[in-house]
Formats: C-alpha cells, structure tokens, sequence
C-alpha cells in the first residue's frame, strides 16, 4: 500500500534531525495556526499563492532562498564544528553515515535552493521593471516555475524527517549512487527534487529569454539595455543551454536505478565517467548561470552609487556573452585527473585561463567606473567593494587550479573547497545581498536600516576570510574534502580557525535577520515615497515603491542607456501622462496546484507507492490540460482606476 | 509555407519586439516562447544521442544493433511519420481557411499515421524485450530504449494534445487563441520529424551497418 514507506523511515536513533524536524515543524504550524486564526487565508492565496505577479513570484523566490540559506547553513557549521573537534582521538558528534547526508545535502541546497532562486527571484523582479514593461512573456508560466522550485525544496526537507539523504556527494557520481551501492531512498530524494525543481528552473529561464528578447519599452534597443538585463539574457540562455542536459543525465541516473538499466553501472558496459562528463556539462555552465546576473548587480549598484554611467558598457556586454559562449568549453577542467590525457587537459587548461580573461575586463571596468566617480558609501556599495577584492582572489586560485599537474596535486583537496566558496560567498552571494539591499525599497516602499546592514556585511567579509583561507593552507598542506574525521592533530589550529570564522558568519547573517525586523518596525520612517531612494539611473525606479501591479501606468519611451537618468535630466519625469486602459494577466492558481502534485508524484515515486504516482500524474495532467483549454486570461484595468492610482501617489509622494 | 500563412491569417501590429516599437503582439511571443522550448527539448535529446555514442558498442555481449534492426519495419515508421508531419501541415492550412470539413479529416489522417508509427515502434520494442533484449540486457539498449523509446513518448503527448486541439476546435471554433496554440501543436510536430530523421539516421542506419 505504501510502497517502501514503513515507521522505520522516520529516524528515532538520530536525535539532531529529529529535534531540528520537530523545531521546524513547531515554528511551521505556528505559522499556519496563525494565519489561520487571523483569517490571513484568503489574502494569501489571492494575492501571493495564485499571483501571476512578476514582482509577488520574484518575492516569493528570494523568501524561499532565504529560508533555505538557514538551512544550508546549519549544515554548514555542523560540518565545521565536526572537524574541529573530530580531530585525533575524539570522535566528534557526528557519525559518518549522518556526516555524509549533511555535506550533500550542503551542497545540494545551497547551489538549486539557495542560489538559484536567489537569482531567479531578483531576474524576475527586476528585468520586466528594468525594461520598462508590464509582464513577464508568460506570466502563469512564471508561477509555475516558482512553484515546482519550492516542490524541490520541500521534498529535499521531507528527507530530514522520512527516510534519508544521499550520502554521495552533491552530484551523486555513480557507481556510488547506483542502487547497488546506495540503495535506500537518499538517492531518490535528491534526483526526484532536482527534477521537479529543473523543470521549474527551465521554464524560467525561457520566459526570461522571451520577455528580454521579445518585450521591452519602445525605444529600448538591445544596446540600451541595462548591463543588469545583459546579464539576465545570458544566464537564462545558459539555462536553457545547460538544464535538459541535467534534466537528461538524471533521468538516465534514474532509469538505472529504477528499470535497471545500465548508464553508469560497473557492468554491462555502463560508463560512470560518461556521467561526469554529462554533469558538468550542465555544472559548469550553471556557474555562469549563478555569478553572471551577480556581475550585473554589481555593475549597476556601481553606477548608480559613483554617480556616473558605467565604464565600458559595450565591452561589458561583450565579455558577458563571451563568458557565455566559454562556459560550454571548460567543463573537463572538473575532472582532469580522469585520464583524458595531456593534449584534452592542455586544451581545457587554457580554455580555463581564457575565461578569466572576459572576467578580468569587468573587473577593470568596475573600476573605472569609481575613477572620478562620486561614491556613497552604501550597503550594496559595500558588498560591491568586498566582492571586487574577494572575487579577485578566487579567481587566481581558479586560474591556479586550471594548470592541470597543480590540478592534479590540489583536486579533491580543501584547497578547492575553499576555491569555490570563495567564488560562490565572495561572488554570487556578494551579489545577491547588494541586490537584496538595492532593491528591497523598490520591492517594499521602505530602505533597510544601513548600520545593521553594513554590521552584516563586515560580519559576512570577515567571517568568510576567517573560515576559508586557512582551508586554502590545509589543502597545500593535503588535506581533502568531506573527511568526518581528521587524523593529523597539527590541522587543529587552523580547523579552529575556520570554526570561528563560521560563527562570525553566523553573526553576519543574525544581523541580517536583525536589519529586517528593525527596518518593517521602523518602516512609517524610512518610507520611500519619490520610488527613487538612491537618484537610480534605470526604469525600475521611475515608478511607485512598490510598484503597482501593472508597474508603469503608461509605458515610457526610451532614448539612452540609463533612461531614467536622461529623463531626470530633460525633465519628462515629471511630465503627467494621459492614462489609457491597461490590460493584466489574472491570477491563476495552475502554478500552485500543479506543484502540490509534482509533489505527491515526486513522493510517491520516491517511496515506490506506484498507485498514488499514476493518481498525481493523472491530477497534473488534468491541470495542464485546463489550464490549456482555458481562455479570457486577461483582466482589464480602466483608464480612470490607473489614473486614480497614480493620482493618490503623486499626491503623497514626488510633486506632479 | 503553412506556418507562415497560419501567422498571416492574424492581423498584425506594427511592433515586432526588436526595440524601436515596443512589446511584441501576443502571437509573436507565443510561437517565440515555444520555439525556445523546442530548442531545449532538442539539446535534452542531444545529451541522449551523446550518451547512444558513446555506450552503442558496449554491448556486454549481448544482442548488437546489426541482429535486433529492421529496417523494413523502420522504413515503414519513417514513412508515417513524415507523411504525417505532411497531413499535419495541410491541417494548419485548411484551419487557416476555417474549412472545419478538411482540418477534421486532416487531423484524423495525422493521428491515424502517428498511432501507426507508435504502434510500429511498440511491436518493435515488445520483439525486442521477449528475444532477451531488453533496456536491462547491456548499456547499449539501455540507451537504445532510453533515447528511441524518448522520442516515441514524444509522439504519444503529441498525440493527446492532437485529440486535446481538435475539442478545442469543435468547441470554440478557429478563434485567435486556438490558433495560436495549433501554431505551437504543428511546430511541436515537425520538431519531432526532425528528432526522427536524427534517431534513424544514428540508431538504423549506422547501426545496422
């Protein structure tokens, strides 16, 4: 009846995920009981859970990757505090098996649950703004692609309290994730939410494409297009570039290890290395995926807050797409010790050190952009800052492990753990806090408290350096990746290290926490009634804070690179319009309903309960199929309602 | 060009989306949006075709793709198919033209030529699993069945949807909107013709070499 789904699954002998299980699931039905009892249902499902909104969906995605960072991080400083104290004769607090499924998980969560809606979210929110337009192409789309993403996740959480995680590694390399060797659901779990999640991530990603390339402002020309937007094109053609070829290599994962076929098996001719290649030929594009919209952040905060265009426009696009099209031919880099021979890993070696070189042109072009700029000193100014200096040095130590006989003492060492953190923290975490903090007043009608913010960008850059360059020494030194326990006690020092820096990190993001709850407080203060806070240089801000929901009551004409500025400058800001109707998707609630059988279907295939997976995937294909068959999905806003709108906020706010 | 009347057949704005004019008409951002999705179901069948390269000599000793094929029966799938992707262009025509009589018959005719390839294929696989060659006997056909078996999946949705595009017709008759949608059916369809010629190409012809 319940397929493999027996009381066992539920793991009594492990306290730590049991207690955390139950705190979660503690803080959770609060949460419900009081939107419940406050009668806050309706709302949300009318206005948040149902909305084909861009800027509601891009909300709930930085809200989802928030939560998620949480628990990324716990896993995190489980693992550090593990090896700090599992050195020589102690044993630690984690036992290996437990030690596995938390550094997988680790991995697993922070790049598809942390990152990837990060960046989803801010794209979603901003592009459709920054281009001057109402939408996204397809806005019920949208939805669903939020929608499947927080199924992702949501499965991936179930597996702390029913069954358990991969033990694997994030990218689950066969044959150890192949049934003879992992085979309880941990695997499952992981495959089944990536899916569902990748699925979501790829319909994003031809949305953004087609809203980018087929709907801007009049008067917006490719080379008018803020560098934000540039990068937004280029990380969702790599989306669509790289996810099916995910999509593809997990299902041949699945196959095996549910029709017994033989991929990546040991026998029958199965080749596990040609799983290598197929990840990372998704895996290193999905790199750029993360730190390209990152790099666009950072390229406005920059000219918004030296008060100057931004440096090299052209160039910045240029190197944007050539980072683009390098993306696809440095995935053997990952994997030079597999025996490919010198001639492939020369080849990839110095594609490599190519791609750094697009990198280094932003870089300079960042800048030059402070060159006689007038800086402010600003949160997003500050993350920007730290990003420039830690982003600089991950990528030496990158282009260090690109030589291939370093690659071959360095691979599989701290050394590159502490690579790539320092490319991930220091680059697209960097960015997507900049872009947190730069936008939060556009999403909400109120800035974010400055001080806690900047307490939190110090607590962040000093715990990053604290916790990661002494792995960088441990790795020379040869120590390697995911050890549960460490034998050679003269690591112990800088394992303490690393342990304090972890905590600073964790003060870092207290204050985040801290910043949030004191600027909703203090919010009737440090309301944003021009929606311009920083004197911005781009569309988004020539519109209310928050933005209603049809964004620009009439759609403005651009004329230059930074259109608002050149607005401002001439005077047409200001200009009142003559309002016209106004014609706006009606929420839907295809995106949620489908999710909530992606997720029956995901946990019943998981669990190998087969009838509830034909009765999920018969529910979801009805859903698509009303959705397919529906019609009149607009809803129209008159002329005299926009104008009313308008006119109650310029009334309160700038002078008409 | 069939697709390019059906898109005639709707008025057209002036703006086309490429930044002098503003947003594109829906029409435009429909068939784009659906094109970009055909792009990335290809690049999915391409990761498939890679992994048939790669794994299509490691037969483990078993049955190899020179004794299982038939091209005979291939050339009859082949056939279906591709007329089929003909009937289905005369269908977008005579919607076109709002000739109910003819894109009902032309409808029929390609679902009748897609269920036959479906069929061939099924009795093809079904041949193969109780000779002892089934997607479990060696990686070569577990990525046989995997990337063949993909496209035929393929064909099946293709199929219901069909059936779900003729409803729509009877029921609403050839408004704006289900034309729009019969443009993504149609391009959905040859992409799949397209997938074909790569699967026989690949799989039989080189493999029953």
């Amino acid at each position: 009846m319940l397929g493999k789904l027996t009381w066992a699954a539920i793991p009594l002998n492990e306290p730590i995920p049991l207690l955390t299980a139950g705190a979660v699931g503690v803080v959770i039905l609060a949460v419900l009981g009081i939107i419940t009892v406050k009668g806050w249902w309706p709302y949300l499902w009318r206005e948040w859970l149902t909305s084909v909104d861009h800027k509601r969906i891009g909300i709930m995605y930085v809200l989802l990757a928030l939560v998620m960072l949480l628990r990324g991080f716990a896993d995190a400083i489980m693992m550090r505090s593990q090896q700090a104290i599992a050195i020589g004769g102690a044993e630690g607090y984690l036992p290996p098996d437990h030690y596995n499924q938390i550094f997988s998980a680790h991995g697993t969560i922070m790049i598809f649950f942390v990152a990837m809606p990060f960046v989803v979210g801010l794209m979603n929110f901003v592009v459709p703004l920054q281009l001057g337009v109402r939408d996204v192409a397809f806005p019920v789309l949208n939805s669903v692609s939020f929608w499947l993403t927080a199924s992702g996740s949501l499965l991936i959480n179930a597996s702390l309290v029913i069954g358990n995680f991969a033990r694997t590694g994030w990218l689950v390399y066969p044959p150890l994730s192949e049934l003879a060797f992992s085979p309880d659901v941990g695997v499952d779990y992981y495959l089944w939410s990536l899916q569902i999640s990748g699925i979501g991530t790829l319909l994003a990603g031809i949305n953004l494409v087609t809203t980018i390339l087929k709907l801007r402002a009049p008067g917006m020309l490719y080379f008018r297009m803020p560098v934000f937007c540039w990068t937004a094109l280029a990380s969702n053609m790599l989306i669509i570039a790289a996810f099916p070829i995910l999509t593809a290599t997990l299902a041949m994962l699945l196959l095996d290890r549910y029709l017994d076929m033989h991929f990546f098996t040991n026998d029958a001719g199965g080749s596990a290395m040609m799983f290598v290649n197929l990840i990372w030929a998704w895996g290193h594009p999905e790199v750029y995926i993360l730190i390209l919209p990152a790099f666009g952040v950072f390229s406005e905060v920059m000219a918004t807050f030296a008060r100057k265009t931004l440096f090299g426009y052209r160039s910045m696009v240029l190197a944007t797409l050539a980072i683009c099209v390098l993306s696809f031919m440095v995935w053997l880099h990952h994997f030079f010790t597999m025996g490919a021979g010198a001639d492939v890993n020369a080849f990839f070696g110095v594609m490599t050190m190519v791609i750094a070189v697009p990198t280094g042109v932003k870089v300079f072009n960042w800048i030059f952009t402070l060159f006689h700029g007038r800086l402010v000193f600003t949160t997003p100014v500050l993350w920007t800052l730290g990003f420039m200096v830690t982003f600089v040095i991950g990528g030496m130590t990158g282009v260090q492990l690109a030589v291939p006989p370093v690659d071959f003492v360095l691979h599989n060492s701290v050394f590159l753990v502490a690579h790539f953190h320092n490319v991930i923290i220091g680059g697209v975490l960097f960015g997507m806090m900049a872009g947190y903090n730069y936008w939060f007043p556009k999403a909400f009608g109120f800035t974010l408290d400055e001080r806690l913010g900047k307490a939190s960008f110090w607590c962040w850059l000093v715990g990053f350096y604290l916790a990661f360059m002494p792995l960088y020494l441990l790795g020379l030194m040869g120590m390697t990746r995911r050890l549960q326990h460490i034998s050679d006690p003269s690591w112990r020092p800088f394992l303490l290290v690393a342990v304090v820096g972890a905590v600073v990190i964790f003060a870092g993001i207290a204050f985040q926490i801290l910043q949030l709850y004191v600027s909703i407080r203090t919010r009737e203060s440090r309301r944003d009634l021009t929606g311009d806070p920083w004197d911005g240089r781009t569309l988004e801000w020539a519109t209310a804070s928050p933005p209603p929901s049809y964004n620009f009551a009439v759609m403005p004409v651009v004329e230059d690179i930074d259109a608002f500025w050149e607005m401002k400058r001439t005077g047409k800001a200001s200009v009142v319009p003559t309002y016209e109707t106004i014609e706006m998707p009606r929420n839907s609630p295809t995106g949620v309903v489908t999710a909530f059988f992606a997720v029956v279907t995901g946990f019943a295939l998981i669990w190998h309960i087969w009838w509830m997976v034909i009765l999920g995937l018969l529910a979801a294909a009805v859903t698509m199929m009303a959705f397919g068959w529906s019609e009149n999905r607009e809803l129209e806003i008159s002329a005299s309602e926009v104008e009313q709108m308008e006119r109650a906020r310029l009334g309160q706010g700038r002078p008409a | 060009m069939s697709l390019a009347s059906i898109a005639d057949a709707i008025p057209i704005e002036e703006a086309r989306g490429r930044g002098g004019g503003g947003p594109a008409p829906t029409r435009i951002v429909v068939a784009y949006g659906f094109w970009i999705f055909l792009l990335s179901d290809i690049i999915m069948f391409s990761a498939l075709f890679a992994a048939y390269a790669v794994l299509s000599g490691n037969t483990a000793g078993g049955p190899t793709g020179r004794s299982l094929f038939d091209l005979h029966n291939v050339f009859i799938e082949t056939a279906c198919l591709l007329v089929s992707s003909y009937t289905c262009g005369l269908g977008a025509l005579a919607g076109e033209r709002r000739r109910f009589d003819l894109f009902y018959l032309f409808a029929a005719l390609t679902f009748v030529l897609g269920a036959a390839f479906l069929y061939l294929e099924m009795a093809e696989f079904v041949g193969m699993v109780k000779e002892g060659a089934g997607p479990s006997r060696s990686a070569f056909l577990s990525s046989f069945f995997t990337l063949v078996g993909m496209h035929g999946g393929h064909v099946t949705v293709g199929l219901i949807w069909l059936v779900f595009m003729v409803g729509q017709v009877f029921a609403k008759g050839f408004v704006p909107h289900v034309l729009q949608r019969l443009l993504c059916f149609s391009l959905f369809w040859h992409a799949l013709d397209i997938i074909w010629v790569g699967v026989l190409t690949m799989v039989y012809l080189i493999g029953s070499r």
